[in-house]
């Protein structure tokens, strides 16, 4: 058991602003700060049980047939991620729409499964998996948060703005999406080279 | 001999591929069954609520809502049992994917009790605020004897006109329409006749 394990995911390795992964929900759902939570969220339970299911059988997998069987259980946790969601948070889940069922084909997961979990122990595939998730949940809160003060005054539906505060409507737009987050890579960034340095 | 044929096939990588492909399936095929036998039940009621909320929103004093013979026409009594008026889905294409609403009139389909958004995917902060107060109270006492109009940043000049939202016409002209054409259709069937 490494503490790396678990670290590497929430910075050195992020998912969103160092592999850039899973760009699709990324972009698409972060218009409010809850909805980048939610989004996180559900992507950290897909990638930790199925990166854990996946250690146990991987040394029953057979190699040639590994692919189709690792999206076969990501599909069934993403399933069981929506039917939650729309049993227990309706709005949330009506506001997110096509996106939870997309987690499917989200790089992030296919890419721990692959890169990680069918080689490693699983004690060493759940850490891995969790950092990996909470790195892409914080990303998707960050550029959630940053997009929904600047378009809407609030974060996470609380007024923070002073009243008369004009929304930046580009904001909660697709170009938004892009701006933010090519900016906040560029911050993640310098402050990584700065790191590195001292 | 039996034995080396056996040996050879558990050793084909064609048919231990298709023996763990068939297990994973089977096994993820049968937890779902449980996850969706949990959430169903669940997910009908978040979906029937929503219906119901809205009515209950446009008609505040409601006692009964009665099924008529038609799909998603519901009659509305309020508390005494007296006819309130009719509350009905409708639903048309947006800017973006489908819209739904739930349109609620006065028994002689004269005026609209009032609107409100069940569905939408329009763009968040333009189109989505058909779902907003400002818009949706233009449609509370609005004459429908003629087909609704809408204008762009203009005063109202007759009374059946709402004002669209700026920067959303298209989300603004879809719902009028659906209203527009879904009124109309009931209409034809001998609604508040």
């Amino acid at each position: 058991m490494k503490i790396a394990d678990l670290t590497r995911g929430l910075w050195r390795e992020n998912p969103v602003f160092v592999q850039v992964l899973g760009m699709c929900p990324t972009l698409a759902v972060t218009t409010k700060a809850v909805f980048g939570l939610s989004m996180g969220l559900a992507t950290t339970f897909v990638v930790v049980s199925s990166s854990v299911v996946i250690s146990i059988i991987r040394k029953l997998v057979p190699n040639q047939g590994r692919i189709p069987m690792f999206t076969v259980i990501i599909a069934t946790f993403v399933t069981a991620a929506d039917y939650f969601l729309k049993a227990n948070f309706y709005q949330i889940s009506k506001a997110l729409g096509p996106y939870v069922p997309l987690i499917v084909v989200n790089c992030v997961i296919l890419g721990r499964a692959e890169a990680f979990a069918s080689k490693k122990a699983v004690i060493r595939s759940f850490l891995d998996a969790l950092g990996m998730g909470i790195g892409f949940t914080c990303a998707l809160i960050v550029l959630g948060g940053i997009r929904e003060i600047l378009g809407a005054g609030t974060i996470f539906g609380y007024r923070i703005l002073w009243e008369g505060f004009t929304n930046w409507i580009v904001m909660i737009l697709p170009a938004g999406a892009f701006i933010t987050l090519g900016l906040l890579v560029g911050v993640f960034n310098v402050i990584d080279e700065k790191m590195k340095k001292s | 001999m039996v034995g080396r044929i056996i040996k050879a096939v558990i050793n084909n990588t064609v048919i231990r591929m298709l023996t763990a492909l068939s297990i994973v399936g089977a096994v993820a095929g049968a937890s779902l069954v449980f996850v969706y036998n949990y959430a169903t039940p669940k997910i009908e009621v978040n979906v029937e609520g929503g219906t119901e909320k809205a009515i209950k929103t446009i008609f505040p004093d409601v006692g009964k809502i009665k099924q008529t013979g038609e799909k998603d026409v519901y009659k509305i009594e309020n508390s005494q049992g007296e006819i309130e008026g009719y509350a009905f889905l409708a639903e048309g294409n947006g800017y973006q994917g489908t819209i739904k609403l739930i349109i609620g009139v006065d028994p002689k389909i004269d005026k609209m009790m009032g609107m409100e958004v069940l569905e939408s995917q329009e763009t968040p902060g333009l189109g989505a605020e058909i779902s907003s107060a400002h818009f949706r109270d233009q449609f509370i006492d609005l004459p429908v004897t003629k087909k609704i109009e809408y204008v762009k940043n203009q005063k109202l000049e007759k009374d059946n006109q709402i004002e669209a939202i700026t920067g959303a016409t298209i989300s603004s002209k879809a719902v009028v329409r659906i209203i527009n054409n879904r009124i109309e259709e009931l209409r034809q069937q001998g609604l508040g006749s």
